[in-house]
């Protein structure tokens, strides 16, 4: 072995690993069909794809998590089978997954410790794991703190942990699962800055990802899958954001919208020194003021875990403020029970779908009109109008594009984008006066999005008052007229779309007051 | 008159009978401690526990093969624990209602097998008294806690060990994370249903021990529901500690003189009545959960089943 075969946290590299003619079965799903994947030493090769093209199950049997049942995986020229992680990981594959595989009441130490064979039999060796994690995170310029707990730690340095688990374990190859998802840009440019370095070093990166830009930006290859099938591979410079995006829903798409400029009259949403607990009773929201005027789209970013749930459901009426105020026009919502809420005209959109938005035994038909049962029209003294219930439920079925094979069709078994609908045409079919949109398309396929965005844009222009709360700033920067940055439950600032950069809202997103500039109205 | 109830002497007997009393909760608490780690509730300790007590005095009626007698309760406890664990981590069934039914499995059994291989109340000779020597000399202190039987010895023995497992080893490491979040111990190649089998199944030993220790070590009898719901006061233990076995020996030390206390005011027939006296451990056990449920956060994944594929 030459010397160059070895990476700075001085374990072998692999030059190249591919996957052929891999093919997945689920009951009554082909997962992956006869899909082609290589990366090699030194390359960030991006895996493009919708949800459920099949990306994670792919990258799950190279991780030893699921079994092909038919392909190969060929590491350095030699096939080999992954029977479960502890292979993968000997092999030298390591894995970021979205969610992060951190153990909360442990030290960093401790979770880098985890599952492997200890110098001290079958005592621990934290200080010499200590030691170790320092070593490599001077190599690798990633400073994390071995003694401190991972509670203790924000989400981008929990990341950085995952990192140093996998080189600690000697990952030569790294397959990252949506890492971005989590992180502020600033944290993003770091990650890249990190990514980057790495591949230069040798190692090969997989790069799992439906963020355009962020794969123009920093990968050189780059893997679309659609339906479970190769679309294609290409050299990230010889294509753009449109040629990727129209490879991963099979048709173009519309990325550039024009919108016009609202005049405001009188706020028809207005929240006023909102103040409110976390279900574990600390401040979640403190002196929160924002108001929204009809026909205009208000965009609430930030960190996840800042206050966004709480702040929908104090609106919604499913969770007591302490003090402040929220007035729709000019009646007091603060308050209310969730039917006076939904009476004077809010609509909500959850941002747990499954749990708060849809009851997921339930039929399409009885999800639709959940809300409006006690209406005349699909009841009367007590018994349900079978026939307004199915006829207003196939309606909107058609109308909101909602993909079931039946109105009765248990909504579980409805993917993430038609389930979303499915609360879409409930919440606005009512003509609402305000909708709160939480979240309205984390873990939907691009063409759901695109709908949804289109049925949000076209909610603004019939004079709805909307507040959209998304953690992904694509969204917030496709759809907002104004953004408001919340951060540890407080209103960093409000800026208008127009003056608005990823940079400014970034600073916001991390806790950084706004320059005075855009703060003064 | 209430103070010639606390002469010396008096105040010594109680101190080394709430010690004594404490054997069967250490065992119990301290092995559900590990299963519960791990993630896995095991309601159905107090049915391992009238089995481990029926077959270590059966074992002891027939032969008198004491330590014969503790080897066949951890059997039985093992053997109970694996199938607890089968149901809970294999079968991937709901915790609670298998414990439920390993409870009333257990509840029947014993008295089946004592009906029909005993049929009525009989004594043994359980374990004698083993003064540790020199230590057990010392004024009132050698009383109080070296002038015991082994098991006592035994379950005092293992809070220390409990405490070396979970926070030193790398057994503990992978125990503590499993139950916190098993997703990520998988991903580390951490096989989360072979951690849950060992520590349910040890759970079961411990509490076949349990057992062993009220039918041959300080009842010495077996009667239809003999640990009389002590199994469940076991687990309320566990969650008083807070999960840690320094302090489920705090709450069974409580629990047991408290116990004792009960036990010795009924004994004096200081006017009370009985049945207001044997509730107050309860009573205690309750208020002490109360207060403690609010000071600690159970493991995250206690009681959830794990599946790889969702």
């Amino acid at each position: 072995m030459t010397d160059k075969q070895i990476l700075p946290s001085g374990h072998p590299r692999i030059d190249s690993l591919e996957m052929r003619g891999i093919v997945k079965r689920f009951p009554g799903v082909l997962a992956n069909d006869h899909v082609n994947f290589d990366v090699r030493a030194g390359e960030v090769h991006a895996l493009l794809g919708e949800n459920g093209a099949g990306k994670s199950t792919l990258m799950k049997q190279l991780y030893g998590l699921y079994h092909p049942d038919e392909g190969q995986i060929i590491f350095d020229g030699e096939p080999r089978v992954i029977h479960s992680p502890k292979d993968a990981i000997q092999l030298g594959i390591g894995m970021i997954h979205q969610h992060f595989m951190l153990v909360d009441s442990l030290t960093v130490a401790e979770n880098v410790a985890l599952g492997l064979p200890s110098t001290r039999g079958m005592m621990t060796d934290i200080d010499r794991v200590t030691k170790r994690i320092c070593e490599l995170a001077e190599v690798y310029g990633l400073d994390v703190e071995p003694d401190a707990y991972i509670w203790q730690l924000s989400v981008g340095q929990q990341q950085k942990v995952e990192i140093i688990k996998a080189l600690y374990r000697g990952a030569a190859l790294l397959i990252l699962d949506e890492p971005t998802a989590v992180l502020t840009p600033q944290e993003v440019d770091d990650f890249f800055v990190t990514l980057t370095q790495m591949a230069k070093d040798g190692h090969a990166l997989i790069f799992i990802s439906h963020k355009l830009h962020e794969v123009m930006a920093f990968t050189h290859r780059v893997t679309v899958l659609r339906d479970g099938k190769n679309v294609g591979t290409v050299n990230t410079v010889d294509t753009n954001k449109n040629l990727l995006a129209e490879m991963m829903v099979g048709r173009p798409l519309n990325f550039i919208r024009n919108y016009k400029t609202i005049e405001c009259g009188k706020p028809r949403l207005k929240v006023e020194n909102l103040s409110a607990l976390s279900d574990r009773g600390v401040p979640a929201l403190k002196n929160v003021s924002f108001e929204v005027c009809a026909g205009e789209v208000l965009g609430l970013a930030g960190v996840s875990g800042n206050g966004q749930p709480e702040l929908a459901q104090v609106i919604a009426g499913l969770r007591p403020s302490t003090s402040g105020k929220i007035m729709i026009d000019d009646e007091t919502l603060t308050g209310s029970t969730p039917m006076q809420v939904i009476e004077k005209g809010v609509a909500y959109i959850p941002e747990k779908r499954n749990v708060d938005g849809l009851i997921k035994e339930f039929s399409v038909s009885e999800n639709l009109i959940l809300r409006d049962l006690d209406r005349e029209f699909y009841s009367k003294n007590a018994f349900l109008n079978m026939n307004n219930i199915a006829k207003r439920s196939a309606d909107l079925v058609k109308t909101f594009n909602v993909k079931t094979p039946s109105i009765d069709t248990p909504i579980k078994s409805l993917s993430g984008g038609n389930a979303q609908k499915v609360i879409l045409a409930r919440e606005i079919s009512r003509q609402p006066r305000v909708l709160i949109a939480a979240q309205p398309t984390r873990g939907v396929d691009i063409g759901a999005t695109e709908y949804i965005h289109e049925r949000i844009i076209e909610q603004r222009e019939t004079g709805t008052a909307t507040l959209l709360i998304s953690e992904d700033l694509d969204e917030i920067f496709a759809l907002s007229d104004r953004i408001a940055v919340i951060f540890h439950g407080e209103i960093m600032g409000v800026v208008d779309r127009k003056d608005a950069t990823l940079q400014s809202i970034g600073l916001m997103m991390a806790g950084e007051q706004p320059p005075e500039t855009q703060a003064a109205e | 008159m209430l103070a010639d109830l606390f002469t010396g002497s008096v105040l010594i007997g109680l101190l080394a009978s709430g010690i004594r009393l404490a054997t069967p909760y250490l065992y119990a608490a301290i092995g559900e401690t590990f299963g519960q780690r791990s993630g896995v509730l095991n309601l159905g300790v107090d049915g391992i526990m009238l089995m481990g007590a029926f077959s270590a005095f059966y074992v002891v009626f027939k032969t008198g093969d004491l330590v014969g007698g503790v080897l066949l309760a951890m059997l039985v406890g093992l053997l109970m624990g694996l199938a607890m664990a089968f149901i809970s981590v294999t079968l991937n069934a709901e915790q609670g209602i298998s414990g439920i039914g390993v409870y009333l499995f257990g509840l029947g059994m014993s008295d089946l097998l004592f009906q029909k291989l005993i049929n009525n109340v009989q004594t043994v000779s359980g374990f004698p008294v083993a003064p540790i020597p020199f230590l057990s000399e010392i004024p009132v202190i050698g009383q109080i806690f070296f002038t015991h039987n082994v098991l006592v010895y035994g379950a005092y023995l293992l809070v220390p060990i409990a405490w070396f497992v979970l926070n030193k080893t790398t057994l503990g490491l992978k125990i503590k994370a499993v139950g916190e979040n098993p997703e990520a111990a998988d991903t580390l190649g951490v096989s989360v249903a072979k951690i849950r089998y060992l520590t349910v199944s040890m759970g079961g030993l411990l509490s076949g021990v349990a057992g062993a220790s009220l039918s041959i070590a300080l009842l010495n009898v077996f009667q239809f529901n003999l640990t009389n719901g002590l199994g469940f006061i076991a687990i309320a233990l566990v969650y008083f500690g807070g999960w840690r076995p320094t302090w489920v020996l705090m709450g069974s030390l409580i629990f047991s003189f408290v116990n004792a206390l009960q036990i010795w005011v009924q004994v004096v027939g200081i006017p009370i009545p009985s049945d207001i006296a044997v509730m107050t451990p309860y009573i205690l056990t309750i208020v002490v959960l109360v207060i403690s449920a609010q000071r600690v956060r159970p493991p995250s994944a206690l009681s959830k089943t794990y599946e790889r594929l969702e």
